[in-house]
């Protein structure tokens, strides 16, 4: 489809009822998340009086604000088995759904500027391609066929040294996909309530039986958490704690442009990542405000900072102009792999921590996160990923050596 | 459309801001035309009777000049140059000589030359900052200015005035306006303290009052060379006077893009800030009074003048309608434009009668007409104000959302804030003015009075607003004969109609974040200035009260009264409002940035700072290759003529292992920390003791995240009974001390510490080498340097025969026989040079990085970063004598933990290839021989194959003679001997699992 074709979303989204007495999963939070969990819980489970309730517009969190990226090239063998799932899911789903959610598989390029980048960077691809992940290391000359618009002269502080390439990684369009699963959801019997907001637990013992909403008390056989960055309010309402920090999260975008850019580079390193979107506009993002928050702003040095990046690495990009920014509130834990699994409550699950990174997950967490909720027990892919893992020290860690963000 | 470009005005004989002895050439697609100085672009276009710009990006329509500012939907062009710039708004551009410009279809053309200009960067205190200089903002500045405030005004037009600029004959202050403005100019130019900047724009605002604005200054720029041609200005202001107006909305009608239909105040700005008359038969279609200032300055300009008034007929005398006749208009009550004719420009519109509903009450007739001139009402410029979480509120009489409470530090005045009568808007800048003085301790010193008196009351305030602001009949969207709202455009930028509000709200949504994401009005370029009001307003009508259940809480401008009630009832009573929906978020940027004067300087070498040693400039001029370590440019070997890496690498080696070499250690980070209770502190953050450490004596040190993983290490010098010099990996240097200073100020901030970064006070040089202690008897006569009176981990404070203090250390990162001198910053290099001299004898050999590694692997000494990577722990590197099983410290609680204590862990070992000439990739994977099955290294494996551990560090070791590696392998230890393979790049070699250290096991070197 050209750019200049502005493609239409279907006719008929969702309904908008009024909450029901009772369900049989009600899950907290419709976001990217809560939605793929809903769709498979009425699609794989048969499970369909489910409630996704948020306090907000539907997907309007960190769904409606991330840049999209979609790869697999994690490191740990845990990752790469839920990320992997993942993009496998993603080649599938706009016939699943019936939504053509724009997946473009344009590649991901992450550079390296240093020798322990580089060091990491093979690391990853060597762990990649055993697990079955297409990955592969380039030289800047090939960084440069892949992406002409990159310099990879060593006019700049760091110049490129190389990088990684998962070719069948890419972006595609978040709102699109929010919706694709919340209309079939909605289709399949799930309720979605919007201008909800869960501000308790009702309780029977050691078990959740309900939730306390601003539009009334609503029963539920389980409750599921989807709330990504404010999972730690809620948990606090539930009697335990989850072990995140919330972060703001900017990203921003220009006007459009012409297409020039054909895949998507990112740079730990010189903290900036950058794609250009169907429409033409430059989606770019770069790391986390160091401090705490649920407020979805940041701080515009991070931004200058990142736009200092871009420039020296994407000359043409030089009177590009930012047209808007904004922020998400991510959740980040400590060894930047989600928590999914079981809560110490009964009936109540947990799905969060998945910082900034978490919408390549969508497809494959709504499978496993679906499975934990019906059978109470986790599903092979997030096995690893219990709250337990705190407590033995089983740590994921995708921080150190991956270190590559979203 | 070239027939038709001319039937439009063009320049009127008189009047304007324009300086007509100035004349300026510009060029549009190739045409060559001329306007003035003083003149935008859009306005000599208008100028030239070229109302006609690109073509819309969707639909292709073809589009004229709709507004006169920045919220510009549709004049986008294309400046070329050395380095082209898209996506510009014609109306924003400043006139050029030899301007030349590419009219743009909605979409923009990035230029792939380099951008050689320069941006900059400022920062300010302000005590008082003030935004935009129309009335109300002047009136703040020059009382703000008068007590003898640090005052910046800021105004993002070329022009001081504001509104006034287009109302030049209006008085104000007893004067004529732009005497007004003139004056206020003067006075606030000659305040020491006050800064005047026109062409700046204020783009955010963020917690504290940080402001961000960007100043346009092409004009110093191409005057002479060197300059800045764009500034980003830092300001963080005690208090912040928002005087930024109001935007003027169009009417949702059929057809409403054709060029031609332009906003009714565009065109009173055309007329009379530029005399630029945009067209001859006029149809002004407004719902408000406003309109009809516009009505009164077309019909001096010699123009005819129809209008049509959506409101019913307003009796009175004194009415707007009353007075347009008066004055011998045709006004038309009760009516609207349902359509317009032209396609390349209007050539009529079609004039209903519309009943109370809104709805057609007759036919419609066909007035002709070369220009629509609109009015739908008025929007406050909130988005600053919103930025900063400032609330909003609808406010129907107004019939736009305006600031509802106050931000603190903040003052919001004139349009901006719904005041609409110019002298209201002096009274109003004024008080602000005056209290942001006061406020900020220079109490304002002017007397007047400014009509303090007149509202102290905010109801009072509003109610004089509301008088001002007359009556107004918002039009949401004006039906069409045929009943169609296919080409009634609400976001003409984006293509985006009321038939797909419509769409919108049919599939069910109910958020107007989500009306925006599924239709895309108000991502623009204008960021919704254009259609958001008016999209809101659709919403009211197509949404019933039921509906308004499912539109969540939380967004700026929602009427939080109404939810409650709609939620409590739970059958709403009555039709949505604009406030029961509320507006999208506003967020910076207001207006666009180019990305380059957001980098501004921080580019090439200026991206991040370039930490070099004292030594620098000798190892430049003795070929260094370099490596990037943190921010450090560090030696990475010295090849000399002839020598590649490889070669270079083992001659250092050698001379370190059996001769004498020297290494530049200034880079490690270095942290002086004192206090009485600094070795507490100490042994708190170390896995190992520091209590005992005796003065005159240093320890290894490895320090560990709370997870137990190892996060620095290096060694520490005890020098008095409270004071230490610790030394930290170069790269973590800073984040070590961030690390102490958190646990210092959060976790035990009873104990006595003070921390300092050291790492710039001092120079270190590393001499390694059997005949290194030759070297250092040398240099520092005064030193017993023998075995016995110079112990391993003891340091000496000492004078160098060159006179400078010294402080000596012996320790080894190597292995060999090892001294480190530490000199003050400002001795680096002399002394640098002095053990070059006094080593020549010994033909001492500079050493990087790279043999730095290769030595210190030999030894199996980690690397924090290469052998780690936050999932090791000390014990993974073999190092359990490092980790004191009776204290306490930071990471302790973790190694009890089942994750630690089962099998399975990754520890290092060393692997030897089996064939010694080959160098393992670093980051290969190694895994067991019988795992690949039938996988082959082609493509990729069918199930994911069992990983065992990975090469951490790869060498050519010349004391060896044969390639080796260190790896972190699975139970490691238990598999000493064992055969594994080592996956690469599709490729595998087989490697034998050793011990980690491979050289000297017994450490016999390190005394000498
Ligand atoms: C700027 C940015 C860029 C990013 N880029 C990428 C990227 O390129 N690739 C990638 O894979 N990931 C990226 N991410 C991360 C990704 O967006 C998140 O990990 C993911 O969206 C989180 O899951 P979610 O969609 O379910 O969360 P959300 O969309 O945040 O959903 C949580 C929902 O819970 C609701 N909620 C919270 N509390 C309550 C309550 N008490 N009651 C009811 N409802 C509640 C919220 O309103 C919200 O809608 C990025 C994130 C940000 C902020």
């Amino acid at each position: 489809m050209s750019q200049r074709e502005l493609p239409q979303h279907p006719d008929f989204l969702w309904t908008n009822p009024d909450p029901k007495k009772s369900y049989d999963v009600v899950i907290v939070g419709g976001g990217g998340h809560g939605l793929a969990t809903a769709y498979n819980l009425a699609k794989h489970h048969g499970i369909t009086n489910v409630a996704v309730l948020d306090k907000g517009w539907l997907a309007g969190g960190n769904m409606a604000r991330n840049t999209t990226i979609i790869r697999s090239n994690y490191l740990w063998d845990e990752s790469a088995a839920i990320y992997e799932t993942s993009l496998k899911l993603w080649e599938t789903m706009q016939e699943d759904l019936g939504y053509d959610v724009f997946f473009s598989q344009r590649g991901v390029l992450n550079l390296a500027h240093t020798m322990q980048d580089e060091r990491d960077s093979v690391r990853r691809v060597e762990a990649n391609r055993l697990n079955g992940v297409d990955a592969e290391w380039v030289t800047p000359q090939q960084v440069k066929e892949l992406c002409p618009i990159i310099n990879i002269n060593d006019d700049i502080r760091y110049p490129v040294m190389g990088g990684t390439y998962q070719p069948r990684a890419g972006i595609a369009k978040h709102d699109w996909v929010a919706w694709a699963y919340a209309r079939r959801a909605n289709e399949m019997g799930v309720d979605l309530i919007q201008n909800c907001e869960v501000t308790g637990f009702v309780m029977d013992g050691d078990r959740v039986v309900g939730v306390e909403t601003n539009r009334g008390r609503i029963n539920a056989g389980k409750v599921a958490l989807a709330a990504a960055g404010y999972t730690s309010v809620l948990a606090d309402m539930a009697g335990f704690r989850v072990p995140i920090q919330s972060h703001p999260l900017q990203a921003l975008v220009s006007e459009l442009h012409e297409i020039v850019h054909p895949t998507v580079v990112m740079s730990n390193h010189v903290h900036v990542y950058v794609s250009q979107a169907h429409k033409g506009e430059l989606v770019m993002g770069a790391g986390v405000d160091a401090y705490n928050g649920y407020g979805q702003r940041g701080s515009f040095h991070v931004i200058e900072h990142q736009m200092a990046a871009a420039v020296e690495l994407f000359p043409i990009f030089a009177r590009a102009h930012l047209l808007r920014t904004w922020g998400g509130v991510v959740d980040v834990t400590l060894d930047a792999s989600p928590v999914m699994g079981l809560t110490p409550v009964d009936q109540m699950y947990v799905n969060c921590g998945w910082g900034t990174g978490g919408f390549k997950a969508v497809p494959a967490a709504g499978l496993a996160y679906a499975h934990t909720i019906a059978h109470d027990e986790p599903h092979p892919l997030n096995r690893g990923y219990g709250l337990d893992r705190f407590v033995t020290g089983a740590l994921i860690d995708e921080h150190g050596a991956a270190a590559v963000a979203h | 459309m070239t027939q038709h470009q001319n039937h439009h005005g063009g320049r009127l004989e008189r009047g304007g801001r324009l300086d007509r002895d100035q004349p300026i050439g510009f060029t549009i697609d190739g045409t060559a035309l001329t306007g003035y100085a003083g003149d935008t672009l859009a306005s000599a276009l208008v100028a030239n009777g070229r109302l006609r710009v690109g073509d819309s990006i969707y639909l292709r329509r073809p589009r004229g000049v709709l507004s006169a500012g920045v919220e510009e939907p549709n004049a986008f062009v294309r400046v070329n140059g050395e380095h082209n710039e898209s996506m510009l708004p014609a109306t924003t551009l400043e006139l050029r000589d030899g301007l030349d410009v590419t009219l743009l279809d909605g979409i923009g053309v990035l230029d792939d030359r380099p951008d050689r200009n320069e941006y900059d960067k400022m920062h300010v205190h302000a005590d008082v900052a003030v935004i935009g200089s129309g009335p109300a903002g002047l009136a703040a500045a020059k009382e703000a200015a008068s007590g003898g405030a640090r005052v910046v005004l800021f105004e993002q037009d070329f022009e001081l005035g504001g509104s006034l600029l287009s109302d030049p004959t209006i008085t104000v202050a007893d004067q004529g306006a732009l005497d007004y403005v003139a004056s206020v100019r003067a006075e606030l130019e000659a305040a020491p303290e006050v800064t005047v900047l026109t062409r700046t724009c204020v783009f955010g605002s963020y917690d504290n009052n940080f402001l961000v604005a960007l100043e346009k200054r092409d004009d110093v720029a191409s005057a002479e060379g060197g300059v800045s041609r764009q500034r980003l200005w830092h300001v963080t202001a005690g208090q912040v006077v928002l005087a930024v107006g109001a935007f003027e909305r169009p009417i949702v009608f059929s057809d409403n893009d054709v060029p031609g239909v332009m906003l009714a105040s565009a065109v009173k700005t055309y007329v009379e800030r530029w005399a630029a008359l945009p067209g001859r038969d006029v149809v002004l279609f407004t719902t408000n009074d406003s309109a009809y200032e516009t009505a009164r300055c077309l019909t001096k300009a010699g123009a005819t003048v129809t209008v049509i008034d959506a409101r019913p007929e307003v009796k009175a005398a004194t009415s707007a309608q009353e007075g347009a006749r008066r004055a011998g208009l045709t006004v038309r009550t009760a009516s609207a434009v349902v359509g317009i004719e032209g396609s390349e420009g209007v050539t009529g519109a079609f004039v209903a009668s519309i009943d109370d509903a809104g709805q057609l009450a007759g036919d419609a007739e066909l007035i002709a007409c070369d220009l629509v001139a609109v009015s739908g009402g008025w929007t406050p410029n909130v988005s600053l104000h919103s930025q900063r979480q400032g609330q909003l509120a609808w406010d129907d009489v107004l019939s736009g959302f305006v600031p509802s409470a106050g931000v603190k530090n903040q003052f919001v005045v004139g349009a901006g804030n719904g005041t609409y009568d110019t002298d209201d808007c002096l009274i109003e800048g004024a008080r602000a003015g005056r209290g942001a003085a006061a406020a900020a301790g220079f109490p304002a010193s002017s007397s007047a009075d400014g009509g303090d008196a007149v509202a102290e009351s905010a109801e009072v305030w509003r109610a004089r607003q509301h008088r001002a602001a007359g009556t107004v009949r918002p039009l949401w969207a004006v039906p069409a004969p045929d009943g169609s709202l296919d080409t009634h455009f609400v976001d003409p930028h984006r293509d985006n109609t009321a038939a797909d509000v419509l769409r919108a709200t049919g599939a069910g949504m109910r958020s107007v974040e989500h009306v925006k994401r599924y239709t895309s009005i108000s991502t623009g370029i204008d960021q919704g200035k254009i259609g958001g009001v008016n999209t809101i307003g659709l919403l009211t009508q197509l949404l019933s009260g039921n509906d308004t259940k499912a539109i969540p809480s939380g967004q700026p401008g929602q009427d939080a009264a109404d939810a409650v009630e709609l939620t409590a009832s739970g059958q709403p009573a009555r039709r949505p409002t604009p406030g029961t929906i509320g507006t999208t978020t506003f967020r910076a940027p207001f207006t666009p940035v180019a990305f380059t004067a957001l980098a501004g300087r921080g580019r090439g070498a200026l991206f991040d700072a370039a930490r070099t040693s004292p030594a620098h400039s000798w190892h430049v001029e003795h070929g260094a290759r370099f490596e990037d370590v943190g921010q450090w440019k560090r030696p990475w070997f010295y090849p000399q003529e002839g020598e590649d890496m490889d070669a270079a690498v083992a001659r250092e080696c050698r001379a370190a292992r059996e001769g004498v070499a020297f290494m530049d250690a200034t880079t490690l980070g270095k942290i002086e920390i004192r206090g009485a209770d600094a070795p507490e502190f100490l042994n708190r953050m170390y896995t190992n003791p520091f209590l005992k450490l005796p003065v005159g004596k240093g320890r290894y040190g490895v320090m560990c995240t709370v997870s137990g993983m190892v996060f620095d290490d290096g060694v520490t010098l005890r020098l008095a009974d409270d004071r230490f010099f610790m030394t930290t990996t170069t790269g973590g240097a800073a984040k070590v001390l961030d690390w102490l200073e958190e646990w210092s100020q959060t976790e035990w901030p009873e104990l006595d510490v003070t921390l300092s970064s050291v790492t710039e006070q001092w120079s270190t040089v590393a001499v390694v080498g059997p005949r290194s202690r030759e070297v250092i008897a040398k240099l520092a006569p005064d030193l017993d340097v023998s075995k016995e009176g110079f112990g391993f981990m003891e340091f000496r404070e000492t004078t160098l025969a060159s006179g400078i203090d010294a402080r000596v250390c012996r320790i080894t990162f190597s292995g060999e026989l090892a001294y480190e001198i530490n000199v003050p910053r400002w001795y680096g290099l002399k002394v640098w040079e002095d053990v070059a001299a006094a080593g020549e004898e010994f033909d001492i050999t500079p050493y990087g990085t790279e043999t730095m590694h290769v030595l210190r692997a030999e030894k199996a000494f980690p690397i924090v970063g290469q052998e780690t990577d936050g999932t090791v722990t000390p014990h993974d590197l073999g190092m359990d004598w490092v980790v004191s099983k009776t204290k306490e410290f930071i990471g302790k609680r973790s190694f009890s933990r089942a994750a630690f204590t089962e099998p399975g862990r990754k520890q290092l070992v060393s692997v030897l290839p089996l064939d010694h000439t080959l160098r393992l990739p670093e980051g290969a994977q190694l895994v067991e021989p019988d795992a690949l099955g039938d996988y082959t290294g082609e493509g990729l494996p069918t199930a994911p194959i069992a990983m065992v551990g990975f090469v951490t560090s790869s060498y050519h070791s010349q004391a060896l003679g044969r390639s080796f590696a260190l790896a972190l392998v699975k139970d490691g230890p238990t598999r000493v001997g064992q055969t594994l393979l080592a996956s690469f790049g599709g490729k595998f070699a087989e490697v034998e699992v050793r011990e980690p250290v491979l050289y000297d096991k017994e450490g016999a070197r390190r005394d000498g």
